[in-house]
């Protein structure tokens, strides 16, 4: 609490409120017994379900404001209920498969709703809501020929995406064009064309990523941004060390994240950020070289030995895993040539695929533990998420604060396979969620049967 | 007898929506009528005309109403009808719309994400539908996206098509302007109205950027970190000019809140992209001095920190050798708080080659408050401060530890 008598400016002001709001809740915590600690730090899985189950079906009157973000909705609540590891029926799936098949335009893309033109937030919405679903019907109801089509019509000449036509340009446009095209295995060299040159001009003095050349580091921009990035091969191209030192800042004494430098925390950033630190963790080779540091592992490009856990090179606490799997192979050759990896054609559609394949070298750059106390303490309501207290939830925050609460959960895993220990999930141990793809936003599995059917078809 | 508050936002019985002119007598009697979100009508009538739109505007947002009152400061006398529950006429039984059939919504016999819409939404949507479809581009059509719009601002399809009708009938647009500028104090955080508006900026022109620059302006004075606002305003910049007073703006932003990220942000904006400025080269000396001040001031402020490091950005061994940088630094560990982002500086200057002078180092040293291995390097050592101090981040600043024990890109010993 301020102690200074003089009045603050409105960001000290804004700041203390918030502040003083969220150290009553973690004060009331830390002074019940552990008990009842692990009680109130429990995921509310049931309650959430429902919330998620009747929104899914019915919608109230106020919700008229996102007449045109229906698939949207879908996906906050379908990525929602899956991450809590539950589904919905059968019947409910096919409902839902109907009415995103009456969001897709005959031309490409879908719209916010029946009738709508095809915007590309939506379009990730609905592909992602589909792939989070899963099966035969879902995944083949896309219209993958005619989605390219849409994609490389709403392609600027500055490199970046237009939102729909006549639309707004910014990163996010970018990455939901990209991110779609990446899972449905639709990337190509002439969509991913320019892209690079785009976002890379996004990168901001402060080190994240803005919305638009010229505009302030965002939480939200600087996911999407460093996302497409990585899935058109040309993360390198940004200054790492820079992002990270930024990211890394945004997480705040209320333990949870800000979206923007002095703004306030808010539960979502535990996705946008979060995720973004995150994804560091795997691109540990390409920050390490960026900073002119050698690396701690040895990068046995020649071989392609298996996994080899036996050898620690950090004596201080071991921070770092060493080990020569056979994707640093891959991130070597970027290594060398410092460039877009231009020597074979982007194949972007695995790129994402192999992302997650590797092995992680870093423990979390963030307080994985810290966010999760304001994820289940802060942000977690009756049925569903809100942004920070004193604010509603909504279907927005339950799936963002989910999301950020797998990635939190699995930050410490060696690779995809591993579960996380018990020691990396506060709560209790039923608190665990799925884990999602971090480039994408679904979860995995549902991610891997998606990458099958695409691939093969 | 009812009481409100005319304007926009808040709980006001009454939104000011649009003006429509409404023809009639001389010159001199200008009516307009002003259609209230809530139910009801207020006619004001103007006995001598000259009051632009926006004069009349704010003029009537600051007032309150009574029934019958006269308000003698001003010209204008305010009749309120007697307040009429009833909604507008449903678009069904204007005779306009006779030839029109509606086109219900697509959704299938099973919605899902089902909202509970109210019949005046959906009927309006069922015959923007139908004029969509149809590609009507008419008069009628534009209403009826006004209608929509007040519906639902986030209506990008009904946007799109709004300025489609626009361009086709030439419409002018500096009502647009005011159409749009209204809608945006309700919705400061909806991306089709700015988009919108960037639209009908550009085809004015340079005409619209003092008009344009205002607005953002007012949009600052109740939120001065509006992302959409930023954009919009540096979008103003780069397309219709008006640098002029931007340094300025962002100092006076500056003066209120100093912690106001989005104001240094701007001003990184003028000074790297400003025509009357001489870019960053010939800014740097000032704007170092301008950043050092304010980190004094208050050096918990992590905006300032990052603006004197982006004032160096891709010149990396200036940023080392400008001894103000350091200096700086120095001045914030002597006070021994508040010194996390000084820290921060220092390790980047360290393992950028920078020399330490021994008052630096010492100040360093008076802050390990556990036992610091006395033989590794300072970089070190500033990573084990901030493993204590800034604890949220121990893992990050111990992973920077770990990499500040290798060689550097010189090939030298780093923070020797």
């Amino acid at each position: 609490m301020a102690t200074e008598m003089e009045r603050g400016t409105k960001t000290q002001e804004d700041q203390w409120m918030v502040q003083s709001q969220v150290f009553q809740i973690y004060d009331l915590f830390r002074r019940i017994p552990p008990n009842s600690q692990f009680a109130i730090l429990e995921l509310q899985r049931d309650k959430h379900i429902e919330y998620l189950t009747k929104g899914l079906k019915q919608l109230s009157r106020s919700f008229t404001v996102l007449d045109a973000n229906r698939p949207w909705l879908c996906y906050w609540i379908l990525h929602s209920i899956a991450l809590l590891r539950d589904s919905v029926d059968d019947k409910l799936e096919n409902d839902c498969i109907d009415f995103l098949s009456r969001c897709q335009d005959s031309k490409g893309g879908y719209g916010g709703g029946p009738d709508q033109m095809p915007h590309l937030a939506t379009t990730y919405a609905a592909v992602n809501s589909l792939i989070t679903l899963g099966g035969h019907r879902s995944l083949s109801s896309i219209n993958r020929r005619k989605l390219y089509e849409f994609f490389m019509r709403m392609k600027d000449r500055s490199g970046g995406f237009r939102m729909h036509e006549g639309g707004e340009v910014d990163v996010r446009a970018c990455y939901t064009a990209i991110s779609t095209a990446s899972v449905l295995n639709i990337l190509d060299d002439e969509l991913i064309q320019n892209v690079g040159d785009y976002i890379l001009s996004c990168q901001t003095y402060e080190g994240g990523i803005a919305g638009e050349p010229g505009s302030e580091a965002h939480g939200g921009y600087t996911f999407c941004g460093l996302a497409a990035m990585i899935l058109i091969n040309e993360v390198n191209r940004l200054d790492l060390p820079a992002l990270t030192n930024w990211v890394v800042f945004r997480q705040g004494v209320e333990c949870g994240f800000q979206g923007r430098t002095n703004k306030l925390v808010d539960g979502c950033y535990s996705f946008w950020q979060g995720g973004v630190a995150a994804l560091i963790q795997r691109l540990h080779l390409t920050v390490n070289e960026q900073m002119g540091q050698s690396n701690i592992l040895e990068c046995e490009c020649s071989t392609d030995s298996d996994y080899d856990s036996t050898n620690s090179v950090i004596s201080e606490g071991e921070q770092c895993y060493e080990g020569t799997p056979s994707h640093v192979n891959e991130t070597c050759q970027l290594q060398e040539e410092g460039q877009p990896n231009t020597s074979h054609p982007a194949d972007g559609n695995n790129v994402g695929y192999n992302f997650i394949k590797g092995h992680v070298y870093m423990r979390p750059l963030f307080d994985n533990i810290a966010l999760q106390h304001y994820i289940l303490l802060c942000s977690q309501e009756e049925g569903g998420f809100r942004d920070k207290p004193g604010k509603t939830r909504d279907y927005y925050h339950t799936c963002y604060c989910l999301s950020g609460l797998s990635v939190c959960q699995y930050s410490c895993t060696k690779d995809v396979e591993s579960p996380p220990l018990p020691g990396d999930v506060l709560g209790p141990y039923s608190n665990l969620v799925e884990r999602v793809h971090p480039l994408y936003n679904v979860v995995l599995d549902r991610y891997y049967e998606a990458h099958e059917f695409f691939t093969r078809s | 007898m009812e009481v409100g508050l005319l304007g926009g936002g808040g709980d006001g019985l009454f939104h000011i929506i649009y003006f429509r002119l409404r023809g009639g007598g001389g010159g001199n009697n200008l009516e307009k009528v002003i259609y209230a979100k809530k139910l009801e009508k207020i006619i004001l009538d103007e006995p001598t005309s000259g009051l632009d739109s926006t004069t009349a505007f704010r003029l009537v947002e600051t007032l309150a109403v009574e029934k019958g009152k006269t308000v003698p400061s001003s010209q204008i006398v305010m009749d309120r009808e007697a307040p009429d529950q009833r909604p507008p006429i449903p678009i069904s039984k204007r005779t306009e719309w006779a030839d029109v059939t509606p086109i219900p919504q697509d959704d299938g016999p099973n919605p899902v994400v089902a909202i509970a819409y109210t019949d005046e939404f959906r009927e309006t949507m069922d015959y923007f539908r139908a004029v969509y479809l149809a590609d009507e581009r008419s008069p009628r059509a534009l209403q009826l996206t006004t209608e929509a719009i007040h519906l639902n601002a986030g209506n990008y399809t009904v946007w799109q098509f709004r300025r489609l009708i626009l361009d086709t009938l030439c419409v002018d647009l500096h009502e647009e302007l005011d159409f749009v500028g209204l809608l945006a104090r309700d919705n400061t955080k909806n991306y089709q109205i700015w988009h919108h508006r960037r639209w009908v900026a550009e085809k004015l022109g340079t005409n619209a950027t003092s008009n344009e620059l205002q607005f953002t302006e007012e949009i600052f004075s109740e939120d001065a970190k509006n992302y959409h606002a930023w954009s919009h305003r540096q979008w103003v910049l780069q397309a219709l000019g008006g640098w002029e007073d931007e340094l300025a703006y962002c100092d006076k932003l500056l003066q209120e809140d100093i912690f106001n990220n989005s104001a240094w942000n701007q001003r990184y904006f003028v000074v790297t992209k400003s025509p009357v400025l001489g870019g960053l080269e010939a800014m740097r000396d000032s704007e170092v001095a301008y950043a050092v001040k304010a980190i004094l001031a208050k050096p918990e402020n992590e905006s300032p920190w990052r603006y004197l490091r982006g004032l160096y950005k891709d010149e990396v061994q200036s940023l080392v050798k400008d001894p103000r940088v350091a200096s700086v630094c120095l001045d914030v560990l002597m006070n021994k708080r508040d010194y996390v982002h000084a820290l921060n500086m220092v390790l980047d200057l360290l393992i950028n080659g920078y020399q330490p002078s021994k008052t630096l180092e010492n100040s360093i040293d008076a802050l390990c408050l556990d036992s610091v291995l006395s033989d590794s390097g300072l970089a070190e050592r500033v990573c084990s401060v901030l493993q204590v101090v800034d604890p949220i981040r121990a893992n990050y600043w111990k992973w920077r530890k770990s990499g500040v024990t290798v060689e550097g890109p010189n090939g030298k010993e780093l923070a020797g």
